[in-house]
C-alpha cells in the first residue's frame, strides 16, 4: 500500500524525519518497499489560465494560447495538448523553470511561433508515469501560485509491503495507530460527526447470507450533484496513494477505503429496482462489473442484488448496471462487513483482485461500518451537496467475529523470547496496540480490538511483544544445544562420495529443471508414462522428466552450440514416473559423455569417447560401493541397439541402462557426434557393504594364459561366469587380455584370451595340479558354451 | 728392470688415457691388472729373481701397480660421470608440457552451497533429511498452517498437478514430515529442490532451498537470533551486520525476515541492496503452535525455530554472480569458474 506521509503526520507527527519514520516501520514489520518524492523535482511553475486560442499557422497539431500566468499581460505560449482549450487551469513552466530530468525551458519559436513557457501534463511535472494531455486545475485554483505550494507536493509516498496478517495497516488510521506505539506518542483519529437527517427515505435491505454478511449499512442520499469536482486536497492524496480521481463519488469511497481502512460502495439509487438482497448469486447468473468485465456466477459467490438482478460481487467489484454516472443524482451507498473466510478466494477465482477484496479477504474491523457511512457521507455532502437519508442497518451479532480473550503467561515472555521484559512495557506494548488488559494471576488476560484478526493465541500476543520491543533488541544467545553423536554406518555410500569420484573422473555437475518440454520427453523415453502440470510456466517447462537424460541432452547442445564440443556431465535428482497409476520420485544419477575421450593434448593421440570408456567410470562407482552388477545387452528406445546394456544387481533386480544414443535420435536432436548415456538408480549406487577381513595365503600365486575359441554370440561374461561356475576355488580372478577375430579363426568365431590368476591358501600349486584345474575349466567351458582351446 | 716397469707404467697409463668408454676402460684394465695382465705377469716373473732383488723390484712393480690402479679409478669416475651427464642431457625434458590424460571437473555451485551449509550445520549435529518434491496439500500448506484460500496461498506460485497434488513450494513440508516420524528433540535441516510458477530477471521456476529446524524443550528467539547469526558469519567468513525484521510466515511466530549488511557494498548502498546498505537473505521464526498441532507434539512441553534461505540466492552473494538463471543454463563455461 502507499501512502502519503504527509497525511499520515495529520494524524501523528513524532518529531522523526523521513528516514526515520520508514526505518522504524520496517523495524516493527511494515516492510517500507520505496519512498519517492510525491512530485519530481522542478521550479518555477504557477497556476496558470487559458484565455484565449488560435491556430498555429503552420502546424495542424499546434495551437497558440494567450495565457493568464499572474502578470499584468499574458504570455503567448505554444501548446500541441488536445485538451487545452479557453478557460482551462493548467500548470504553466515559465520561462527559466527547471523541469524534472533537468529540463531547461527556453524562450523559443515552435514553427515560427514564439512560445515563451510550456504548459505541462502529470507526467511532465514528475507527478505520473504517462498522461494523455495537460493536466487539469481546479476552476478554483489561484491563477498565479506556485505550482508546487499550491498541490503542497513537498511530501513523500511511502510504500509498504505489508504482509497478510496485518490488514489494519491497510489504512492511514491504521499506519498511524503503529507509528503511535513506535513512539510513545498520542494518535488522532479522524473526526465524523454524524450527518443530520433530511428525509427518511431508504431502501429495504434482506440478507439471505449473515454469516457471510454479518453487518450491512446502507443510506440514501439523495439530490448530490455528481459534475461537482473532486478538492484538489482529495485528489493529490488519492494519487499520492495510488489512485486516480474518477470523480467525487467514487474518490470519496476510495478516500475513505484508505483512510480508514473500509470498502464501501456507491449504487445510482436510480438503476436499482425494489429492495437490495445479499445472497449467494444463481448458477449461470450474469454480472457486467465495472471494468467492462462480464462474470458467469456458481451458485457460490456471494452477490449484492436488487429484485431484478445482481449489482455487485460482494467485497470485490460494483456492477455496470448500477454505476455512478455524471447523471447520478440519487445514490444508496453501502457498507459491510464480509466474513474474510468466506470471502477468500472468490475474487481470485473470477481472476479479479481489487482494493476491496483486498481488504475484506484480510479482515476489516467489524465495529468500523456505522463511522465509516457517516464519514463518506460528510465528505459527499461537503463536495456534492445532497440530502441525507437514514442508515439502514443490518447487524447480526451471532456471525460477527468474537475478540476472546487470550491468556499470556509472564514466564512464557522469557522462555519464547529468551529476555527479562518489565512488566510496564509489556502492559504499554499491548495497550498501545488497541488491547484490552487486565491482570490474571501470573499474567494478563488480553482481548484483541476488531481491527486484528492476527492475535488469537498466546504466540501472536508473544510476537507482538517482540516486535515492538525490536527484535534486534532481544539477545541472541550463543549455540548451546543438545546433541546426540553423530553415526557413520559403513553400508552407506554418501551421495558427494559418488558425485566426487565422477568430478575426478572428468565429469562436470549440471542442474536442469525438473520438468521439461513434452515433445523432447516422448522422443527420449516414448515408453515412460508421465504426468504433466496443471499449469505449466511455458510448453518447454510442462510435463515432468522420467528420466535425467532429458535436461543432460539440453544442457550437452547449449553447449555444443557454444562451440565446446566436448561435453561430460552428469547430474542427480528425482526423476517421476507413473507406475500403475502411481508417481514414482526415484533418486538417479545419470550421465552424458560426447566428443573426444580427452581434451586436446600432446601426450596421447586424440579418439571419440567409447562404449568401454563410460563403463569404466560406471565400474569405478560399482567397485566404490562393491556391488557386483551385470552388464546385459538389452534393447532401450533411445538407445543404439548394438551399444546398449542394462544393468542388474546381485538380486537381478534392474537399476539402469548404458548405451549410445540411437544414431537417428543422434541426428534429429542435432547432436554430430556419437553421444553416450547412463543413468542409474542412486539406491544401486549408495548401499555398500562392510569391508571383512580375508587371510592373506602365505603361498605363491600362479598365472597362466590360455585361448579359448567360441561362437561370435558369447559373451565374454558367459566365458567368465563359465570359469568360475566350474567350482575350482584356488581361481582368483579371470583377466580378458585379448578377442581376436580372422587369420586362423574360422569366421563367425572369435579367439577369447584369458589369464587365469591361481592361489591356494595352504600350499604351493604343483604343475600337476594346475593342469588338472585347466582341464577341468576347459571341460566347463566346453559343455557350457561349447568353447574350444585355441592351439 | 724398473726401467721396463716404468715403460709398462707409461704404456699402461698411455691407453687408460685413450679410452672413451667404461668398456674400453675395462680392456685396459684386464690388459694390465686382469689373470694375464701385464702387471700380473710380472708379478709372477718375481719368484725367478733372488730373493735381495725379488723384494726391491716386487716393491717397484707394486707401486707401479698403485699408481696405475689409481689413475684408473679416477679415469673410470671420470667416464661415468660424462656417461650420467651424457644420460642426463639426453633425458631432459620440458617440465612446463602439461601432463597426461583426464582433468578434474567440479560441482555445481548450488551443491557447492549446499555442501557448505550442510557442513556448517552438521557439526553442531544437525542431520539432513529429505522429502518428496511432488506434494500433496496437507504436507505443503495444511499443516503449515496454510488453509485453504488462506492469503498466504497468493505468496506461492504454485504448480499444481490436481487439486490436491502439487509441486512443493518450499522445503517445510520436510519438517512436517520429520517431526511425524521422530520424536523430539530434533535437529535437522533439509534441502532440496522447490518450485514457483513464476519466471523472470530474479526469478526460475525451480530453485533450491535449505529449511532448519530445531525442536527441544526450552528453545527461545535469543536461540533462534544466535544460531542465525553465527551461521551467516560462517557462510560468508566475514564478521557480518545482520539484522532481524519482523514478518509473516503462517508456520512461525514470532517470524523473521533476516538481512545481512550488503556484502557486494559493505552496506554503504549499490544497485545490489537497491540502495538500502541491507540484502535480505533469509526467514525464520518460532514454530506455530498449529504446526505443533498438527503434527502431535505438545507446544507447552517443546518449542523450537525454523528458518529457511534460497541457495542460489547465497550462492550469488557469495560468488557475485548476477545472474540467476545462469544456474539452469549449464553452460560450461560457467561451472568451470568454480572448479
Amino acid at each position: 500500500m502507499k501512502v502519503s506521509e504527509s497525511w499520515l503526520r495529520e494524524l501523528v507527527n513524532p518529531p522523526v524525519n523521513t528516514e526515520t519514520l520508514v526505518e522504524q516501520v520496517t523495524m516493527a514489520g511494515l516492510e517500507v518497499d520505496a519512498v519517492e518524492p510525491a512530485a519530481g523535482e522542478f521550479s518555477n511553475v504557477v497556476v496558470a489560465q487559458v484565455e484565449s486560442i488560435s491556430q498555429h499557422p503552420n502546424a495542424d497539431k499546434l495551437k497558440v494560447c494567450q495565457v493568464n500566468v499572474g502578470d499584468s499581460e499574458p504570455l503567448q505560449i505554444v501548446c500541441g495538448a488536445s485538451n487545452v482549450r479557453e478557460g482551462l487551469k493548467i500548470p504553466a513552466a515559465l520561462i527559466g523553470a527547471v523541469l524534472p530530468g533537468d529540463f531547461k525551458i527556453k524562450k523559443s519559436k515552435l514553427r515560427g511561433e514564439l512560445s515563451m513557457g510550456m504548459l505541462c501534463s502529470e507526467k511532465e511535472l514528475g507527478l505520473a508515469d504517462d498522461a494523455d494531455g495537460l493536466m487539469e486545475l481546479a476552476k478554483d485554483a489561484p491563477v498565479g501560485a506556485d505550482v508546487k505550494e499550491y498541490l503542497q507536493l513537498d511530501d513523500s509516498i511511502i510504500e509498504l509491503d505489508l504482509t497478510p496478517n496485518r490488514a489494519d495497516c491497510l489504512s492511514v488510521e491504521g499506519i498511524a495507530r503503529e507509528v503511535s506505539v513506535l513512539n510513545k506518542t498520542d494518535w488522532t483519529p479522524v473526526s465524523v460527526s454524524p450527518s443530520s437527517i433530511m428525509h427518511d427515505e431508504s431502501l429495504s435491505v434482506d440478507i439471505h447470507e449473515p454469516e457471510a454478511c454479518p453487518a450491512y449499512l446502507g443510506r440514501l442520499v439523495k439530490d448530490v450533484n455528481a459534475t461537482s469536482s473532486t478538492p484538489v486536497w482529495m485528489q493529490e492524496k488519492l494519487r499520492r496513494c495510488g489512485l486516480r480521481s474518477l470523480g467525487p463519488l467514487i474518490d470519496v469511497t476510495n478516500y475513505v477505503l484508505l483512510e480508514l481502512g473500509q470498502p464501501l460502495h456507491a449504487f445510482d439509487a436510480a438503476k436499482l429496482t425494489g429492495s437490495i438482497v445479499v445472497r449467494k448469486s444463481q448458477p449461470q447468473e450474469k454480472l457486467a462489473l465495472l471494468n467492462d468485465q462480464t462474470i458467469e456466477l456458481d451458485g457460490e459467490a456471494l452477490v449484492i442484488a436488487d429484485e431484478k438482478q445482481a449489482l455487485a460481487l460482494a467485497g470485490v467489484m460494483g456492477g455496470s448496471d448500477s454505476a455512478v454516472s455524471d447523471d447520478t443524482t440519487s445514490i444508496f451507498l453501502e457498507c459491510a462487513y464480509f466474513n474474510p473466510v468466506l470471502i477468500a478466494g472468490k475474487a481470485r477465482s473470477f481472476g479479479l483482485h481489487t482494493d476491496s477484496s483486498h481488504r475484506f479477504e484480510r479482515g476489516v474491523d467489524f465495529t468500523l461500518q456505522r463511522r465509516a457511512i457517516e464519514r463518506a457521507t460528510q465528505l459527499i455532502t461537503e463536495i456534492c451537496g445532497g440530502q441525507v437519508g437514514p442508515i439502514t442497518e443490518h447487524i447480526d451479532e451471532s456471525a460477527l467475529p468474537e475478540r476472546t480473550a487470550v491468556i499470556l503467561r509472564k514466564p512464557r515472555i522469557a522462555s519464547m523470547l529468551g529476555a527479562e521484559i518489565a512488566d510496564q512495557q509489556i502492559e504499554q506494548i499491548l495497550s498501545g496496540l488497541g488491547m484490552q488488559i487486565e491482570h490474571v494471576n501470573d499474567g494478563w488476560k488480553v482481548t484483541p480490538p476488531g481491527y486484528r484478526f492476527d492475535i488469537a493465541i498466546e504466540a501472536d500476543l508473544l510476537e507482538e511483544i517482540a516486535r515492538i520491543y525490536g527484535y534486534n533488541n532481544l539477545p541472541n544467545k550463543s549455540l548451546l544445544m543438545r546433541s546426540a553423536l553423530g553415526q557413520a554406518p559403513e553400508t552407506l555410500v554418501p551421495l558427494d562420495r559418488a558425485k566426487d569420484l565422477l568430478v575426478d573422473k572428468g565429469y562436470q555437475e549440471t542442474i536442469s529443471y525438473s520438468f521439461v518440454a513434452e515433445e523432447l520427453q516422448k522422443t527420449i523415453a516414448p515408453d515412460d508414462r508421465f504426468i504433466a502440470l496443471k499449469n505449466p510456466i511455458s510448453s518447454d517447462l510442462a510435463v515432468m522428466r522420467t528420466t535425467l537424460w532429458c535436461g543432460l541432452i539440453t544442457s550437452a547442445l547449449y553447449n555444443i552450440n557454444r562451440q565446446q564440443p566436448r561435453v561430460r556431465i552428469f547430474e542427480s535428482g528425482l526423476r517421476f514416473i507413473q507406475v500403475q497409476g502411481e508417481t514414482k520420485q526415484e533418486p538417479m544419477l545419470s550421465g552424458l559423455v560426447t566428443g573426444n575421450v580427452l581434451e586436446e593434448q600432446w601426450a596421447e593421440k586424440s579418439r571419440k569417447v567409447d562404449f568401454f570408456d563410460v563403463k569404466a567410470d560406471l565400474e569405478a562407482l560399482f567397485y566404490m560401493s562393491a556391488q557386483p552388477i551385470n552388464f546385459v545387452a538389452e534393447i532401450h528406445p533411445a538407445l543404439h541397439p548394438g551399444q546398449t546394456a542394462r544393468l542388474y544387481d546381485k538380486q537381478a533386480k534392474a537399476i539402469g541402462w548404458l548405451g549410445m544414443l540411437h544414431p537417428s535420435l543422434e541426428q534429429q536432436l542435432g547432436f554430430d557426434n556419437q553421444v553416450f548415456l547412463f543413468e542409474l538408480e542412486l539406491q544401486a549406487i549408495l548401499e555398500s557393504r562392510a569391508a571383512k577381513f580375508q587371510p592373506l595365503s602365505k603361498f605363491p600365486f600362479v598365472k597362466r594364459d590360455l585361448a579359448v575359441l567360441v561362437k561370435e554370440d558369447i559373451t565374454v561374461d558367459q566365458i567368465i561366469n563359465s570359469v568360475h561356475e566350474c567350482g575350482e576355488k584356488t581361481i582368483q580372478s579371470v583377466r580378458i587380455f585379448d578377442i581376436y577375430r580372422g587369420q586362423g579363426v574360422e569366421p563367425g568365431y572369435k579367439s577369447v584370451a584369458l589369464s587365469l590368476t591361481l592361489q591356494d591358501p595352504s600350499q604351493t600349486l604343483e604343475d600337476s595340479v594346475i593342469d588338472a584345474i585347466f582341464s577341468h575349466v576347459l571341460q566347463s567351458l566346453k559343455s557350457d558354451i561349447n568353447a574350444t582351446l585355441r592351439e | 728392470m724398473s726401467t721396463d716397469i716404468d715403460n709398462i707404467l707409461s704404456e699402461a697409463l698411455n691407453q687408460l688415457a685413450d679410452t672413451k668408454n667404461l668398456t674400453e676402460l675395462d680392456q685396459v684394465r684386464v690388459n694390465f691388472l686382469g689373470k694375464k695382465g701385464t702387471f700380473t705377469l710380472q708379478m709372477k716373473q718375481l719368484g725367478a729373481l733372488d730373493p735381495g732383488q725379488r723384494r726391491e723390484t716386487g716393491q717397484i712393480i707394486n707401486q707401479a701397480k698403485n699408481t696405475f690402479q689409481q689413475a684408473l679409478n679416477q679415469h673410470k669416475d671420470a667416464l661415468q660421470q660424462a656417461e650420467l651427464d651424457q644420460r642426463l642431457a639426453k633425458e631432459s625434458i620440458d617440465v612446463t608440457l602439461p601432463g597426461r590424460g583426464q582433468q578434474i571437473y567440479g560441482l555445481h555451485p548450488v551443491t557447492l552451497t549446499l555442501r557448505r551449509i550442510s557442513k556448517i550445520f552438521s557439526s553442531v549435529g544437525f542431520t539432513v533429511e529429505e522429502g518428496p518434491e511432488i506434494e500433496d496439500d496437507y504436507h505443503n500448506f495444511e499443516a503449515l498452517n496454510i488453509p485453504a484460500h488462506h492469503p498466504a496461498r497468493a505468496m506461492h506460485d504454485t504448480f499444481y498437478f490436481d487439486a490436491h497434488t502439487v509441486l512443493r513450494t518450499h522445503t517445510s513440508p520436510v519438517q512436517i514430515r520429520a517431526m511425524e516420524n521422530n520424536e523430539p528433540p530434533l535437529k535437522v535441516i533439509a534441502p532440496g529442490r522447490v518450485y514457483r510458477c513464476d519466471s523472470d530477471l530474479t526469478h526460475t521456476p525451480m530453485f533450491h532451498q535449505v529449511e532448519g529446524f530445531l525442536v527441544d524443550s526450552e528453545v527461545s528467539f535469543a536461540d533462534l537470533k544466535g544460531v542465525v547469526y553465527e551461521f551467516l558469519r560462517a557462510f560468508f567468513e566475514k564478521d557480518i551486520q545482520v539484522r532481524f525484521r519482523p514478518s509473516y510466515f503462517p508456520f512461525t511466530e514470532p517470524s523473521a525476515e533476516v538481512d545481512i549488511e550488503c556484502v557486494i557494498c559493505d552496506g554503504e548502498g549499490c544497485r545490489v541492496c537497491s540502495h538500502t546498505g541491507w540484502l535480505e537473505v533469509m526467514g525464520c521464526g518460532m514454530i506455530h503452535p498449529e504446526v505443533f498441532k498438527s503434527v502431535n507434539i505438545d507446544s507447552d512441553q517443546y518449542n523450537g525455530y525454523a528458518f529457511g534461505m534460497g541457495v542460489e540466492r547465497l550462492a550469488m552473494l557469495k560468488y557475485g554472480i548476477n545472474d540467476l538463471r545462469m544456474f539452469f543454463e549449464n553452460d560450461l563455461k560457467f561451472l568451470e569458474q568454480f572448479n
